[in-house]
């Protein structure tokens, strides 16, 4: 059981890393074309630029402690629990990335947040 | 490019996302737990697991869905991304009951419905917020 939350934790500060990190670099590369080749594109961006690199680098560690954390917990509990991250990174894209977070955005993200202490309980 | 161009395009990444993330998951959680050993005990096991068809099917397809996502942030705001890819716990619950047979409780599922409604209420919102730069 306590295993389990030590890769629970691992999944989520690693996410939270990679995904401001991902969306600081995104919003400077600019809107991304659907299909095939916008896909190739983004393979070759993550090559050019360091902070998607290292994103990678912290999703990595993110998906090794989620993979172990499937294997015994189930994926209802797993896959919401490990979205706790969230959290953190809603305060982090209001702070460093000054992204505008209105009364709906923060009433809707309090709903989530809610969904998901009750999944833990 | 037009602001319901913009839209159209954020939510097309989004779905997309969805059933790549959902598909995957469903796929890693159904490979791991026909491995014989714990994951989290030998890191080398790891790099076994990946010769299983659906360890190795799983991961292509997460990683397709981390290309989809990247594209979802190039046009959206992180704090509109979370919430709104929150909708997949909802598909995770569904999958985790039809094929992998878990037991998903009531307040499992309100707490679901919960995360759903949080979701919709963000999707009202606009989708980006901050001025896109290029370098």
């Amino acid at each position: 059981m306590k295993m389990t939350w030590v890769l629970l934790l691992i999944t989520v500060v690693a996410t939270a890393l990679s995904d401001l990190l991902q969306s600081y670099e995104m919003k400077h590369a600019g809107a991304q074309s659907v299909g095939a080749r916008g896909l190739a594109r983004l393979v070759r961006m993550i090559v050019a630029r360091r902070y998607l690199l290292l994103s990678i680098v912290c999703l990595a560690f993110s998906f090794f402690a989620f993979m172990a954390l499937v294997q015994t917990a189930p994926l209802s509990f797993a896959v919401p629990a490990s979205a706790a991250s969230f959290i953190l990174e809603t305060a982090f894209a209001k702070v460093l990335l000054k992204e505008r977070i209105g009364g709906r955005r923060a009433g809707g993200t309090l709903l989530v947040l809610c969904g998901i202490v009750l999944l833990g309980r | 490019m037009s602001i319901s161009a913009k839209l159209l395009r954020t939510y097309i990444w989004l779905v997309l996302f969805l059933a790549l993330r959902a598909v995957g998951n469903l796929s890693l959680a159904w490979g791991t737990r026909r491995l014989p050993q714990k994951l989290a005990a030998d890191p080398l096991v790891y790099v076994r697991s990946m010769l299983d068809p659906f360890v190795a099917f799983g991961i292509v397809l997460l990683i397709v869905a981390l290309l989809a996502r990247l594209a979802l942030l190039s046009v959206a705001d992180l704090s509109f991304v979370l919430p709104m890819t929150a909708v997949g716990y909802v598909v995770a619950a569904l999958l985790g009951r039809v094929f992998l047979h878990e037991s998903v409780s009531l307040q499992r599922w309100f707490a679901v419905t919960l995360i759903f409604a949080g979701a919709a209420l963000v999707g009202t919102t606009p989708q980006n917020t901050t001025a896109t730069v290029r370098k």
